[in-house]
């Protein structure tokens, strides 16, 4: 075996891949190469390093040296300068954004400084596809444990004790999941690996199964132990293709290895892991719709109870967990249940996985501890708002969440304070909305989704949240009143409580949290006709300042529908009714004598 | 891959199969490690800096010592090449000069296992790139 003294690992994650990613590993590989350097310096190909931003991101082990926005061109220069010079190629480095100071160790950037990686401990440092890596790195050593060592009940406890609570978006108590799940007998039972993923903005769960599969598999199996069920099955989105074709690749290496399959490690207990592809609608995430799907039916929610742990698939027991909850089970049952419970809050421990998107600089997945404030969350690890503008809000939890403002901004992050907020946890995507969005706007594009995702088999979803958005769009082209303020609170209420399934039952927050928050721009709206934003185009008013206008009647002529008039070296008029909003006029006057209210 | 037949077989396997990794885990924690840098400019190179990086690789794995060895540019110490700097966690970082093997296995031996000095310490005179 070759023995490397340099790691040069490269992001393979679908962001990164997508950005040349993978020419930058062949040619890196060609240039070691071709410089005889073979022996000494290993390509990795691993999953993503989270700092999307940045990327395509090379990272050069063991000095720690974190390349940023490299480019298949620049590979023969790191070869030449760092790897053989021993120099860093420093245009490549990070800039501090405030100190702006280059920074070649990722531990000193304010971006991971604050992160703390359990779920993604490897994804970024092993090759996924290679199970020897990701047994170097203690994998399959805590369901060695389970197996070998342990009861079904002892690993439950262990579960239990820690505290963790599932990251799907509910938040249920894992350790007692698998307590019901265990307790319900039955000729076969069925754990479920829930990678639907549906939160548009979320992509915490296809990271992990790109970057660490096996982590996945592990936990699962150790599940199928602890509630004695022999069949795993992970649902997974077929839009994830890089992440499908790691788990089959994770899952053809396990059952080589005999960690999948009859009598793992010589214990007699057989587990086996298959894949079920899901066509990527919102609501066949929702674990009874996820199943149906499953079965062959149409992926729509059905009452609950009966609970998956009683009546699942195919009618069976049946456990279903998220992708990141499964991810953190085989630490935990390796560093034990205080361990993470000194990590996070006393009724969130561990930590949790976001995903930052919107106005914010450094765009990317973090994994930080639970308790962490919105504050240091969007302000030192998001590196704060693009281009300098004001903050204004973030909507957590997606379509199921609301927005959080200024006032939450200290607010710890956990289940139960979000939840006291007027939001959600839900799979963690987080959307950073500045001043220049209008919260009417926000509420009315989440709606949008909701109305499009709704499996319409329960009338308050289906044709409530189609009212909902109908009142919003109202809204927003400027025909709103009082009245239609009033309607939406009530209606979102009612649909709240009466919906079927989860979706319909979250579908409305973004509506409240933003009547909430942002009570005065929707009066604004209905009041003023003042969209602030200026995002509402019906409520926008092109208007002539009399002072600057000198007649040159430019705008006159460039207007297609006529709607300006003035005699020449006179003052002009712009008629609202006819006006459409083009922008034509402002871009031809020499002045600046029109502007946007 | 051979079958993983049991819990001993499986950690038979990892043993075998850490240092596959280790240099990353160690990267990653290089601030509780020994760390030697070795300059690598062409001064450098000419006399045996390249031998004296191999050599610190393979002994302090021999000798179970945990630590980072990387390379980097011209130190500016033409004077005395092959030149290393020494961090041993806590401590400031020391540079040594006209290191050959002799001289590093008594670094080795003397400063990282025991924190004694050894004689070739050179001044500080250089710009410092890493780890900022
Ligand atoms: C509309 C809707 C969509 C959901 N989408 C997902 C999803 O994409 N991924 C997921 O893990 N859970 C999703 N859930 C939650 C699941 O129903 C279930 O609670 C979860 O998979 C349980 O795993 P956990 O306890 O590990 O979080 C969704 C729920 C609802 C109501
Ligand atoms: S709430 Fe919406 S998604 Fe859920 S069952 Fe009713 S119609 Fe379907
Ligand atoms: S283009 Fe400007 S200056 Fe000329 S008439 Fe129109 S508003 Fe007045």
């Amino acid at each position: 075996m070759a023995k490397y003294s340099m790691h040069i690992l490269v992001c393979g994650g679908t962001g990164c891949r997508a950005a040349q990613g993978l020419a930058i590993t062949e040619s890196l590989k060609k240039e070691i190469d071709e410089n005889n350097l073979n022996d000494t310096v290993q390509v990795i190909e691993t999953g993503c390093f989270g700092f999307c931003e940045k990327g395509p991101i090379v990272k050069i082990m063991p000095d720690n040296t974190f390349y940023v926005q490299v480019k298949p061109e620049d590979t023969k220069e790191i070869i030449a300068e760092h790897v053989i010079k021993g120099r860093k190629v420093e245009r490549l480095l990070f800039v501090d954004p405030d100190k702006k100071e280059k920074v070649s160790d990722s531990k000193h950037m304010g971006f991971y400084r604050k992160q703390l990686r359990i779920a993604l401990r490897n994804c970024g440092f092993i090759d996924p596809e290679n199970i020897e890596e990701y047994i170097g790195r203690e994998g399959y050593e805590a369901l060695g444990r389970c197996l070998t060592e342990m009861k079904p009940q002892d690993v439950i406890k262990i579960i239990k004790d820690s505290g963790l609570r599932g990251r799907g978006g509910g938040g249920f108590p894992t350790g007692l999941k698998w307590e019901i799940a265990s307790k319900n007998h039955a000729d076969q039972k069925y754990v479920v690996c829930n990678a639907d993923e549906g939160d548009p903005g979320a992509f915490m769960d296809r990271s992990i199964l790109e970057g660490d599969p096996h982590s996945i598999l592990e936990a699962m199996t150790i599940c199928g132990y602890a509630t004695a069920a022999t069949k795993g099955l992970v649902y997974i989105r077929a839009e994830y293709p890089l992440a499908i074709k790691r788990l089959q690749v994770a899952i053809k290496q396990a059952r080589e290895s005999g960690l999948l399959g009859k009598d793992i490690l010589g214990s007699g207990f057989d587990f086996d892991v298959e894949l079920r592809f899901g066509a990527g609608a919102f609501v066949c995430g929702e674990e009874t719709a996820l199943i149906h799907s499953m079965e062959g039916e149409r992926g729509e929610p059905t009452v609950k109870p009966p609970f998956p742990a009683e009546s699942g698939y195919w009618g069976k027991p049946t456990n279903v967990n998220n992708v990141e909850t499964f991810a953190n089970i085989p630490v935990i049952l390796i560093k034990g249940a205080t361990w993470f419970r000194s990590i996070g809050t006393e009724k969130s421990p561990g930590t949790k996985v976001f995903a930052l998107a919107g106005k914010i600089n450094n765009v990317g997945l973090i994994e930080v501890p639970m308790g962490i404030t919105l504050r240091e969350v969007i302000f030192e690890i998001g590196g704060g708002i693009k281009d300098g503008k004001k903050f204004k809000a973030v909507q957590t939890g997606g379509p199921s969440g609301g927005c959080l403002t200024t006032k939450h901004l200290d607010t710890p992050i956990e289940f139960d304070t979000l939840i006291a907020a007027g939001s959600m946890m839900g799979s963690g995507g987080m959307i950073v909305v500045d001043e220049d969005d209008c919260m009417v706007s926000v509420a009315k594009f989440y709606l949008e989704f909701t109305v499009e995702e709704s499996c319409g088999k329960c009338a308050p979803c289906r044709i409530g949240n189609k009212r909902l958005h109908e009142v919003l769009t109202k809204i927003c082209n400027g025909n709103g009143t009082r009245e239609d303020l009033e309607l939406l609170d009530n209606m979102s209420r009612v649909i709240k409580d009466t919906a079927l399934c989860g979706l319909g039952q979250t579908s409305p927050n973004p509506v409240l949290s933003t009547l909430d928050n942002f009570y005065d721009e929707y009066l604004e709206h209905v009041d003023d006709k003042k969209c602030r934003a200026g995002v509402c185009k019906s409520l926008m008013q092109y208007v002539i300042q009399p002072d600057n206008c000198v007649g040159c009647t430019a705008c006159a002529r460039v207007c297609p529908v006529g709607a300006i008039t003035g005699e020449r070296k006179g003052i002009h008029f712009i008629d609202q009714s006819l006006c459409i909003k083009c922008g034509a006029c402002i871009e031809k006057c020499k002045f600046n004598a029109i502007f946007i209210q | 891959m051979a079958k993983v037949k049991s819990l001993a077989d499986l950690r038979k396997m990892k043993e075998d199969l850490q240092s596959k990794v280790h240099l990353r885990e160690k990267g990653d924690n290089y601030e509780n490690l020994v760390q030697v840098k070795v300059g690598m400019g062409t001064s450098g190179i000419a006399s045996g800096a390249k031998e004296v990086f191999n050599f610190f690789v393979d002994e302090l794995e021999k000798r179970s010592i945990e630590g980072v060895v990387t390379q980097t540019g011209d130190m500016g110490y033409n004077f005395a090449e092959p030149t290393i700097e020494v961090t041993i966690p806590g401590k400031e970082p020391i540079v040594f000069g006209n290191v050959d093997m002799k001289k590093a296995d008594q670094i080795i031996e003397s400063y990282i296992k025991n924190g004694e000095l050894v004689e070739g310490i050179l001044p500080e005179n250089y710009d410092k790139i890493d780890n900022k």
